[in-house]
């Protein structure tokens, strides 16, 4: 008989795809769980920054997208959980990992949003780079990762769109509006950049990510990928990115670009970015006052329950 | 873990005249919530005309280890395709 782990191996080499009760290794499992709950907690915290623009923002019409775009994230959020519950994780162990501070969840989403065209910046940028990082996701060999990031993807491009849409308003608006789109770029632009994670020769677990083929590409191909993207896209918007080296390198084809600030990195991803505390309490929050409307539910289904065994 | 709404798996027709497709899963409380929740999480962009849930525990599976031997018996009958069967060129139709 051929041993378990040769046919996971011969699976992964063959592009086919590994399902929750087909064997994998322990590590495999444990990278999948860690890399799929944060994914999920990225999305419900991700709705934090965005949620707090509904009210205010400045039409019926860009608050039935915001409100549409917030729903999406949730929806992703749930997609991820239930996804990585089939990893034999229960949904309640992974909250809990999050409301602990166990697990994280992407640092971008720690940065406060000052202005409207900060919900622009995080479309066009955040968005914009998660879409360069999930698409690749599509073709991860675990199943229902791989199916998650189908479903996430086809929805994603509309807030990326959004996002654009709503800052190229502002660029061909008032000087007062042109500002504020420019000031949100220059604030959200590096942090954006940080979210391909470490450079390649600081990312220890890439490598068996990629042989097992959860990643497809490194953190620098898709941070270089997203650089170029973006410096195209900001002359259509007439705005700047806040980086003084960035420049084209015909030898290279691609843009050369500036010293990313790893200390900032590293400092938000330890919990001193300027909102992890009020991220976090959004969420303890958030599960606690809610604890009754579940609670409220079990008791209608047993109620509902004992009720049609009466009457059965 | 004893607060845990139980797991639904979510099956959507997408549109009439189509099988019912497995859409993933999600956790409700009774089935009312489970098909009401399905529709927010998985029929925002009108994906289904349909929606059946059923709890993840009352779904039986067979075994992928078992796969090779479980699905050998189809595996030595080719004559049950049709392109077993050679055919002289002038036949038409079939």
């Amino acid at each position: 008989m051929q041993n378990e782990e040769q046919i996971f191996l011969e699976k992964i080499d063959q592009e086919i795809k590994i399902e929750p009760r087909d064997w994998m290794p322990d590590a495999y499992r444990k990278t999948l769980i860690r890399q799929m709950s944060q994914h999920a907690h990225s999305e419900i915290v991700g709705m934090l920054p965005e949620g707090a623009w509904i009210t205010r923002a400045p039409t019926l019409k860009r608050k039935a997208i915001l409100i549409a775009k917030v729903q999406d994230e949730a929806g992703h959020g749930l997609y991820l959980y239930a996804g990585t519950e089939t990893l034999n994780i229960g949904r309640e162990e992974m909250i809990d990992q999050l409301l602990t501070g166990k697990a994280k969840y992407s640092s971008i989403f720690n940065y406060p949003t000052l202005t409207w065209a900060d919900i622009g910046a995080i479309g066009w940028l955040v968005d914009g780079a998660a879409i360069m990082n999930q698409v690749p996701l599509c073709r991860c060999s675990f199943g229902p990762y791989s199916r998650a990031m189908i479903r996430i993807c086809k929805e994603e491009s509309f807030h990326q769109r959004q996002g654009f849409d709503i800052l190229l308003t502002l660029s061909r608006g008032s000087n007062a509006q042109r500002e504020m789109a420019q000031d949100a770029i220059n604030r959200w632009w590096w942090p954006s950049v940080m979210m391909f994670g470490p450079n390649d020769d600081n990312s220890p677990h890439s490598a068996q990510s990629m042989a097992w083929k959860i990643k497809r590409f490194s953190n620098d191909e898709l941070r270089q990928k997203f650089i170029d993207m973006c410096a195209d896209q900001a002359k259509v918007l007439e705005l700047t990115l806040p980086d003084k080296k960035l420049q084209w390198n015909e030898k290279r084809k691609h843009y050369d670009f500036g010293e990313i600030n790893w200390h900032e990195f590293w400092n938000v991803v330890n919990g001193h970015g300027p909102c992890n505390k009020e991220r976090m309490a959004a969420r303890i929050s958030a599960h606690e006052n809610g604890a009754w409307v579940r609670e409220a539910a079990d008791a209608h289904a047993k109620k509902r329950r004992a009720r049609e065994q009466q009457v059965a | 873990m004893d607060n845990e709404w139980p797991l639904w798996e979510v099956f959507i027709r997408s549109k009439q005249g189509l099988d019912h497709k497995h859409a993933g899963s999600l956790h409700a409380a009774d089935a009312q919530m489970a098909i009401e929740n399905a529709r927010d999480v998985y029929t925002r962009r009108m994906e289904g005309v349909s929606i059946w849930v059923v709890e993840s525990k009352n779904i039986h599976a067979s075994n992928p280890d078992e796969a090779a031997s479980f699905y050998e018996p189809a595996n030595d009958k080719p004559y049950r395709h049709p392109t077993f069967y050679d055919l002289p060129d002038e036949v038409r139709h079939m």
